[in-house]
């Protein structure tokens, strides 16, 4: 049975493999050369402080690879599902050569467990390479990464670590499921496709926030925490601030929210929409001429703050586990539909 | 003997619609066995709950003694041949016989061998080009060289020629008389059973109408014909099969082991044909629910 699926599967194992292998051995080619260069640079920023321009400079020049490998990442469950999942029993049910297969001297069950564990595992084995390989090479990309790709943001983290495993698993054997509930193949392409998008989509925004209780915590604000300061021309009485999506001393953290906060605790802005502060602009402190620094002094002083809900970084493996674990047990449950469907309803 | 096959009240529901129901037959070993029927009667469900592709929705089934696709050993007893012969079409001829050794215990590579030879089947050819009628040939090699003791072929011979189709059911033929195996084969076409098969099953209306030995059937079947009459008019134990009246005259297929004496009718013999299709014709096939067996 064992020879069977591979004589079936080899095909395009053959061909992911060749893919997969170009790319390792292009990341194995640029990798050094990038770690040293932020090494180089990091090591020439420390001794005039200028870490914050060097990272921003590091990453821009770097960026479009960077998307590009995130992108690969995510995408190849999804193939897994799409080619290797949907098509493995509904192609024999289009060509009628189950009926073939399953009167050898061999029960419907073993075949089914050979197919989804071989094929299974290829893909997992491939979402791991593939996934490891790309997190080390943007090791020093993802240190360097501006908050909307930092490593815990939900486009960068399910393309790190060891979560693509986890979703090549579910994308594989969800194809197989649908493939075996629709038992048409285009059909359960697509909609496999649309369930585990859905899927992805639900993971980051509805799930992932909650795995921990977030930490909350309030912050005087300063360079590390906010965009920009705006007045208004006509008034000149009305500040306006607007907070980043970070908090000081967590770098790489996900922030949930963050607001501005007056000396009350009353949010005044903040997820995006800038917060007002009545006070002059014309003279004082935050008058044109003075510095943002000086600004942001005395705004703390009159006791605004940033207000965050956020994950730190150092939960980036813990998550990556338990998000895992959350897949494997989807897996599980599929496989397990899989072989009672085969069983009762597939002839 | 040992019976290959027995139903007791088989049937088989797709949503609301009976595809098969209230099936009692008892095929004995040894047989080769045509099950005969229009298009849409149950055959292929019969054919799929004996190979146990499908699970039955009410009564049971049971092949050479054991619940269909229990389990290897039952799965090695019993060949199939599906309908429209399917093989992997990115496979190659070799690889099917690779594909058969590797996945049943019996598997008998000589005669796998020797019947591709014969067949002038090129080994290293994919099975997607082969013609209809060499992947046939081919389904029936993976079928025969399993070794079964019960081969089921559901229209194998359907969508080939009249050469291919001959071809075909010789080569089958031949194999029954070398290695002794019991045989159940449904076609909707009589013509193609009747040079090979010696028992014989007639499913219409997803119900059993008639089973039994082909010479058996054939002798206790008659046509008569003579002036009208009625059929309560007949003798007892003349059992109307299909009747068929003019102002004058009246025709009928009826079944009885006794002799007949009545001088009144013209007494001819059925051809199996005949037989068949007047257990199909529907007028008289409604009041009579039960299936007739023939031993």
């Amino acid at each position: 049975m064992i020879w069977l699926t591979w004589r079936q599967f080899r095909g395009s194992a053959v061909m992911t493999a060749a893919v997969l292998a170009v790319l390792a051995v292009a990341l194995g080619l640029t990798g050094p050369g990038l770690a040293s260069s932020y090494s180089a640079g990091v090591a020439d920023c420390v001794q005039d402080d200028t870490c914050g321009r060097f990272y921003d400079r590091f990453f821009d020049d770097h960026q479009l690879p960077f998307l590009a490998l995130t992108l690969v990442v995510l995408l190849l469950p999804a193939l897994a599902g799409l080619f290797w999942g949907a098509p493995l029993i509904t192609r024999e049910l289009e060509a009628g050569t189950h009926l073939l297969v399953w009167n050898q001297s061999i029960t419907r069950r073993r075949w089914l467990a050979v197919k989804l564990a071989f094929v299974g595992l290829a893909a997992v084995v491939a979402a791991c390479l593939c996934g490891l390989a790309v997190t080390w090479w943007s090791g020093p990309l993802d240190k360097s990464a501006v908050p909307e790709f930092a490593l815990m943001a939900p486009l960068v983290f399910g393309a790190r670590g060891i979560a693509p495993m986890g979703y090549a698993a579910f994308a594989f054997v969800l194809g197989v499921t649908v493939g075996m509930l629709v038992r048409r193949m285009l059909p359960a392409m697509a909609l496999t496709l649309a369930l585990f998008a859905v899927v992805q989509l639900a993971m980051p925004l509805l799930v992932r926030p909650h795995l921990m209780p977030p930490v909350t915590s309030t912050f005087e604000l300063g360079e590390a925490n906010v965009g920009g300061i705006g007045v208004e021309r006509d008034e000149g009485q009305t500040l306006h601030i607007v907070l980043k999506q970070a908090v000081p001393g967590h770098p790489g953290a996900w922030v949930l929210s963050s607001e501005l906060v007056d000396p009350s605790g009353r949010a005044v802005g903040g997820d995006g929409e800038p917060g007002g502060i009545t006070m002059s602009t014309t003279s004082g402190p935050c008058a044109p001429s003075g510095g943002m620094e000086m600004c942001l002094a005395e705004v703390n002083r009159l006791g605004y703050r940033q207000r965050a809900a956020f994950q730190p970084l150092d939960r980036f493996w813990p998550f990556q586990w338990i998000e895992t674990g959350i897949y494997a047990v989807l897996t599980a449950c599929l496989t397990w539909l899989c072989f009672w469907w085969i069983r009762r309803r597939v002839s | 003997m040992t019976s290959v096959l027995q139903a007791q009240a088989l049937g088989k529901k797709y949503g609301r619609r009976w595809a098969l129901r209230e099936c009692t037959v008892d095929i004995p070993a040894g047989h080769v066995v045509g099950l005969v029927g229009p298009n849409g009667a149950g055959k292929t469900t019969l054919l799929k709950l004996a190979g146990g592709q499908l699970e039955p929705t009410a009564g049971g089934i049971t092949v050479l003694g054991g619940r269909p696709a229990a389990g290897p050993a039952q799965l090695a007893k019993v060949g199939f041949v599906a309908q429209d012969t399917p093989v992997y079409a990115g496979l190659t001829v070799a690889e099917h016989l690779r594909l058969g050794a590797r996945l049943n215990p019996r598997w008998d590579d000589a005669l796998a061998r020797e019947r591709i030879a014969r067949l002038g089947l090129a080994p290293d050819q994919r099975a997607g080009r082969l013609s209809g009628g060499q992947r046939a040939q081919l389904a029936l090699t993976l079928g025969l060289a399993k070794r079964p003791e019960l081969l089921i072929l559901d229209e194998p011979v359907a969508s080939l020629d009249p050469l291919a189709r001959r071809e075909f059911l010789q080569g089958l033929m031949e194999a029954t008389v070398e290695h002794a195996f019991s045989v159940v084969l449904s076609s909707h076409l009589v013509s193609d059973l009747e040079r090979i098969c010696d028992f014989l099953i007639v499913l219409a209306d997803s119900r059993v109408r008639v089973a039994g030995e082909v010479e058996r059937l054939l002798a206790c079947h008659h046509r008569l014909s003579g002036p009208r009459r009625d059929p309560d008019r007949l003798s007892a134990g003349q059992q109307v099969i299909s009747a068929r009246h003019t102002d004058r005259q009246s025709t009928y297929v009826i079944r009885t082991d006794a002799p007949i004496h009545d001088p009144a009718w013209t007494v001819t013999r059925l051809s199996l044909e005949d037989l068949v299709l007047a257990y199909m014709d529907k007028r008289i096939a409604e009041d009579r629910p039960v299936a007739l067996e023939v031993r």
